[in-house]
């Protein structure tokens, strides 16, 4: 407001960045811990705890713990898994909820508050209560493969993919955007002869870029980081994601140094993406709030 | 909740059902049904793959489960009725198990453990359960709810507010707060298992240095009076961000007109805070809380990672124990009717919630 700071003003100012500063360290300590860690050797990594150095790029640094841990466990393959499991549900999930947000946003039809209040009372289920009985869901549904007709799910991509395509809260999520939208262009669309399907794909999705993006962060963090479900379905190593994959490197004796080293190639992509769209990150989760 | 306007188009029942009908199909398969076959399975004795037919057994597991019983013990007497007492000045009791294994007069304790016990003058008492490692896992469930709900929602709120300052950087600072919330609590977990070690642990460290020596390391996760708070801090820890960034929106909703207001009338910050900001923040404060109410009640990765539930059970959980047990152990129907116990208590304590922080009229 005022060009001219009053020493007491100034004051003020440096105590509140001060106290900004203490709460960034706190948040910020473990993660720069990590990154610094998985560099260094074991009894290294052990001897800098006690100084700041546990902080600082100090000392022996390599590669070393990063080689060690691609011998350990077949990273790059939990690496592909979650990446396959992620995308192809959060593409599948912008695809379907979308197209039922529309739906609901602007179609009238018989049982739709029913079906509604339905979809706003599954929004208090948390997934670990129905966990275990969808475990013995999963293993008797069919599926259909080249070979045919099987039954159980266990041990496949498609059991951490499908039981995520939909939920309430990203359709939510549309609708709330939808429903802010300019109804003319619709109307427009309809008299140009366009079906329903074509005035969602072509009138609709062109225009709700910011949704879309906020529907696939929120969904992109719950998939890439879920932990229970895929520790239940995946026994075999071969469709395991990184998070059960980490089971590999907490045995007795824990390695440290190959332990920060795994934890930084899972957690650091995410922090980078998350550090160049930081805005629409934040603004994907204060949206989940606004109406709710 | 009013999410769909009432102009509506016309009629389309076919396009309607159509374009949402997958995402309705889905849902209902993979929530709905497995809602039910909790409850379904929760009334028999299920397991994942058994030779046997599956039975209905009627309210067992719940009992199995919930069952306590109350037991008090007078010390011995002699035959005068003067309490004996051994050279310590201790009285003898009987044993426990003389009640519970057995005993016709005592059906109802039967296979029962000890889960409490306390003196009460001369007497002892002891509170019994059928299942004593899923009632550690219940009252730690419902400890860690009613503890982390109020403090992660109001340090949220005092982040939010000190991030609402118009000072330089401030967006900077924002995305520091916030980091935590993109890395996975399974991540957070392992990293915080070393910072909690009771060797070389850096938390210990950093309290010794600050203290200048003065603390006394601790082996936070190994001992059982702190591994449930040591595993609380961290998880407010990784959460907080979150729900700041709730508190945030819901701020920058409250008009500026009304702080305007406030200052001409001379309020302190305390008054606005009290009179215009909190007032404002009724319907977040009540989202806030059912959503870490529910995410507290799901706890699972941190104790799998971090302790497994030991040290002697002190951070057993609900859901860890409904692992344990469909999963683990795969008895589908035990695991069931733990959790139907867990959604009755989120559903009561969010309805709780949401009755506690309605709007009153004056």
């Amino acid at each position: 407001m005022s060009a001219v700071v009053s020493p007491k003003n100034g004051f003020k100012t440096a105590l509140r960045y001060l106290l900004l500063v203490v709460v960034a360290v706190i948040f910020i300590f473990p993660i720069v811990f990590m990154v610094m860690s998985s560099f260094k050797p074991a009894q290294q990594l052990l001897r800098d705890t006690a100084s700041i150095a546990a902080f600082l790029p100090v000392g022996d640094l390599s590669l070393d713990n990063y080689f060690a841990a691609f011998q350990r466990a077949p990273v790059a393959l939990f690496i592909f898994n979650s990446v396959f499991v992620t995308l192809v549900t959060v593409i599948g999930s912008l695809f379907l909820c979308s197209m039922a947000a529309f739906s609901f946003a602007f179609l009238e039809f018989k049982g739709k508050e029913v079906v509604l209040s339905i979809l706003i009372a599954t929004l208090i289920v948390p997934f670990e209560t129905i966990a275990v009985p969808m475990l013995m869901l999963v293993n008797n549904l069919p599926w259909i493969s080249g070979s045919g007709i099987t039954f159980g799910w266990l041990n496949s991509y498609h059991v951490q993919i499908v039981p995520f395509l939909a939920d309430a809260l990203t359709i939510f999520l549309f609708v709330q955007y939808f429903r802010d939208l300019p109804r003319e262009l619709i109307e427009a669309a309809r008299l140009d002869g366009a079906n329903w399907f074509q005035v969602y794909s072509r009138v609709i999705v062109p225009i709700s870029g910011p949704v879309f993006a906020t529907a696939a962060i929120l969904k992109f963090l719950a998939m890439y980081n879920q932990y229970l479900w895929p520790l239940l379905v995946t026994q075999s190593e071969q469709y395991r994601p990184v998070m059960v994959g980490l089971q590999y490197f907490f045995q007795l004796n824990i390695a440290w140094g190959e332990v920060m080293a795994y934890l930084s190639i899972i957690t650091l992509p995410v922090l980078i993406f998350y550090l160049f769209l930081q805005r629409a990150f934040i603004s994907s989760i204060a949206s989940t709030g606004i109406k709710g | 909740m009013k999410l769909i306007p009432n102009r509506s188009l016309q009629n389309h029942p076919f396009a309607g059902w159509t374009m949402a009908g997958p995402a309705i199909f889905l849902i209902t398969l993979f929530l709905i049904v497995p809602f039910i076959l909790a409850f379904t399975f929760s009334f028999t004795n299920q397991r994942l793959i058994s030779p046997n037919p599956t039975e209905f057994v009627g309210m067992r597991n719940f009992e199995q489960l919930l069952g306590v019983g109350t037991l008090v013990l007078q010390p011995e007497v002699d035959a005068a009725g003067a309490v004996v007492r051994g050279a310590d000045g201790s009285a003898n009791y009987p044993r426990v198990r003389e009640f519970t294994r057995n005993n016709a007069d005592y059906p109802q304790l039967d296979g029962k453990r000890e889960w409490l016990s306390w003196d009460w003058g001369d007497s002892k008492v002891y509170v019994l359960a059928s299942d004593v490692v899923f009632m550690k896992a219940l009252t730690n469930t419902v400890l860690f709810v009613l503890f982390v709900a109020p403090i992660q929602a109001g340090l949220a709120l005092f982040l939010a507010v000190l991030i609402n300052q118009k000072l330089k950087g401030i967006n900077f600072f924002r995305a520091i707060y916030f980091m935590p919330v993109v890395v996975s609590i399974v991540v957070v977990s392992l990293l915080w298992r070393f910072i909690y070690s009771g060797q070389s642990g850096l938390l210990n460290n950093i309290l010794g240095f600050v203290s200048f020596g003065a603390f006394k390391p601790v082996d936070w996760l190994g001992n059982p009076a702190t591994a449930l708070w040591s595993i609380l801090a961290m998880s407010v820890w990784q959460g907080v961000g979150f729900h700041m960034v709730i508190w945030l929106s819901g701020l920058q909703t409250i008009p500026a007109t009304l702080y305007e207001a406030a200052d001409i009338e001379g309020a302190t910050s305390w008054q606005k805070f009290r009179y215009v900001t909190w007032p404002g923040l009724r319907n977040t404060a009540v989202l806030i809380l059912i959503v870490i109410t529910m995410q507290a009640f799901s706890l699972f990765a941190q104790i799998d990672v971090m302790t497994g539930g030991g040290p002697v059970d002190s951070t057993q959980t609900m859901v860890f124990q409904a692992v344990e047990r469909g999963y683990a152990q795969q008895n589908i129907a035990g695991g069931s009717a733990i959790s139907v116990i867990l959604f009755v208590l989120v559903l009561v304590i969010s309805l709780t919630q949401r009755y506690l922080t309605r709007e009153r009229k004056r």
